[in-house]
């Protein structure tokens, strides 16, 4: 019985550490844009607006906020339209050897947009003349993440019942009208679900725009939070906690929206 | 509405598998036609070389006067109701109905027009804004049909369309798609596994075996004097007896007993071939007392089969079985006596029916 008891405190105790150590962060993340002068420590706040308002000031800060959305939502819509149209082929179509190349895109997916690739990619925008341009960096952004969105839907297309396309032909649908009014429909979640991951990763991504472009009109918030020091050289604490804050909000807001209006599934027309 | 031909139609698939071995078939229009078969004989691929949903190695596919061999799925003015109906389920009832007007370009207000007139005709107007996810396994079912019939396609195709309904409802969407069919007038093929199902909706039915048609006639000529042995084990509720057996003159030798020769096969069969003689146990009169020319045995199992019980009696090392009228039933172990009709029983030879 004791060592029950005990065993229960123990397993209590690691979970408030694992607790803890996620939550500190996050409890500053939305007190410190509220307090006059942030420290690393979490504090009640004195719920001052002053961080906000030298947020506005920044003559970059909104601006880039902007820019993240273009850069994000571009790579997003390439993403999801190109890879639906891959996977779907790939789902449908039998090749030989297909697995294998699938496999090999995703390995070098991950080398794409990696360290490794830094210097090829940007001798290669370069020679594009796509150096300093949110165009060339949507194309490299979403050349990093086809691969990983292709295999993703691949699953999804792959799991919907071949009969509702069978249908549709012998009714005389075209390949393109069958992905229109039934493939498109039938995995709209998984393509909710691939447009998120690649809004959130584009949003997050630091290197690439970094890396890419030097104009700073045009670099993402990812980049300008890189930039808030004090004249001192300081961490500006104010300024990156309401930043960081404002930076967040978006992503969490288009995690609710997606998950509350595709957070479901079909069910039905097909007999099991 | 329009006859469907096929002519030495033959489907292998990569790997060498030949699910459609040259076949000839010839359904006139109007017609209700079954393809029955057991579980990977062919009939299924047969149906969807048909609709166009598989390319035919050999051979040809005329629909009306047209070949359509080469045609896509959708060139063909064919229709096909699927095993699991395939409705879509992000459309509602109308939306799936008017779905084959869609691609036709019928303007909306016309093809929504149509799905209603249709839908009312299948029962399903106080359903129309459903999603197939809300409708019964039936109300799927009339829907799917509701669908084909919004096509006016040449011909219909159904695949198993009552494997997916529970029995009691099977019965009833049986009487209800013959009445359909037969009120349409559209030439009809329909797959099934299930005989009773062929034999009660078609007008003729084709029975396949491993890519072959191994007969093709109206119900009661394969219910009455199947081909060969494949058919005749095939099809019946109650399997036919199938004895070993040499031919005696104008008797055969037959576990043990003398039989006498069929009417069928009079005066066709020589002295001492080997035959099969079939008998189904719906032909059999059964007696407590010995018979001329009757099968001899003791009662081994008594099966109730509602209003007759079905007699298994052991012959020799074979057994024989035989429909009893309720009532007259006999006890496990008594002695029973099993008289063929002779004008029901079949011999048959190789396989094949003499």
């Amino acid at each position: 019985m004791t060592r029950f008891v005990l065993g229960r405190i123990g397993f209590y105790t690691l979970v408030a550490v694992l607790l803890a150590f996620f939550t500190i962060p996050l409890l500053w993340l939305v007190t410190a844009p509220f307090t006059s002068d942030p420290t690393y420590e979490v504090k009640v706040p004195d719920f001052t607006l002053d961080n906000f308002r030298a947020v506005l000031e920044h003559p970059y800060a909104l601006p880039s906020l902007w820019n993240s959305v273009v850069l994000s939502v571009g790579s997003a819509v390439l993403v999801v339209v190109m890879a639906a149209l891959a996977a779907y082929a790939l789902s449908r179509v039998r090749l030989p050897g297909r697995d294998a190349l699938l496999y090999a895109l995703l390995l070098l997916s991950s080398i794409i947009t990696g360290t490794a690739a830094m210097v090829p990619l940007f001798q290669l925008a370069v020679e594009l003349n796509l150096i300093d341009s949110q165009l060339g960096l949507i194309l490299i952004l979403t050349g990093g993440l086809l691969p990983a969105a292709i295999f993703m839907l691949k699953d999804f297309m792959d799991s919907t019942p071949k009969s509702y396309e069978e249908s549709a032909r012998v009714f005389g649908a075209s390949p393109l009208q069958i992905v229109r009014h039934v493939v498109v429909p039938l995995v709209r979640p998984g393509l909710a679900t691939i447009a998120v991951w690649a809004v959130a990763n584009v949003w997050g991504n630091f290197l690439m725009p970094y890396l890419l472009l030097s104009d700073v009109e045009k670099q993402p918030a990812a980049v300008i939070t890189y930039t808030l020091y004090t004249e001192g050289g300081q961490a500006n604490l104010s300024m990156l906690s309401t930043f960081g804050l404002l930076y967040s909000i978006p992503v969490v807001l288009m995690y609710l929206f997606v998950s509350k209006k595709y957070g479901f599934r079909f069910h039905g027309g097909i007999k099991r | 509405m329009a006859a469907i031909e096929l002519r030495g139609l033959t489907k292998v698939y990569p790997g060498g598998v030949k699910a459609l071995d040259a076949l000839d078939l010839a359904i006139p229009d109007g017609e209700f036609f079954a393809l029955l078969g057991p579980s990977g004989c062919g009939k299924t691929t047969l149906l969807r070389t048909i609709a166009g949903l598989e390319t035919a190695t050999g051979g040809a596919v005329v629909i009306g006067d047209r070949d359509v061999t080469g045609l896509q799925p959708g060139a063909r003015d064919v229709a096909m109701v699927f095993q699991d109906y395939a409705l879509f389920p992000h459309m509602d009832v109308t939306d799936n109905i008017a779905y084959p007007l869609r691609i036709k370009k019928v303007a909306k207000a016309a093809r929504h027009e149509k799905a209603a007139e249709v839908g009312a005709r299948l029962g399903l107007d106080h359903l129309m804004d459903r999603r197939p996810g809300q409708l019964s396994g039936g109300q799927q079912q009339r829907v799917a049909l509701a669908r084909v019939m919004a096509t006016q396609a040449q011909a219909y195709l159904f695949d198993e369309p009552l494997s997916n309904l529970d029995a009691r409802l099977r019965l009833e969407a049986r009487t209800f798609l013959k009445k359909l069919q037969r009120e349409l007038g559209v030439t009809t093929v329909f797959v099934t596994h299930d005989q009773a199902e062929a034999l009660a909706m078609a007008d003729r039915m084709a029975v396949m075996e491993a890519g072959h048609i191994r007969q093709i006639g109206t119900p009661s000529e394969v219910f009455q004097r199947p081909a060969n042995t494949f058919v005749a084990s095939f099809i019946g509720s109650t399997p036919m007896n199938l004895l070993d057996g040499v031919a005696r003159g104008d008797t055969l030798e037959v576990a043990g007993c003398k039989i006498r020769v069929p009417v069928s096969a009079e005066g066709r069969v020589p002295d001492g071939t080997a035959i099969v003689y079939g008998v189904r146990p719906e032909y059999m009169t059964y007696s407590a007392e010995p018979a001329d020319g009757a099968f001899g045995g003791k009662v081994a199992i008594v099966e109730n089969l509602g209003a007759s019980h079905l007699v298994t009696l052991d012959v020799g090392d074979v057994i024989v079985q035989a429909v009893v009228p309720e009532g007259s039933e006999p006890a496990v172990g008594d002695d029973g006596y099993a008289l063929p009709r002779r004008d029901r029983a079949l011999v048959y030879r190789d396989g094949e029916l003499v």
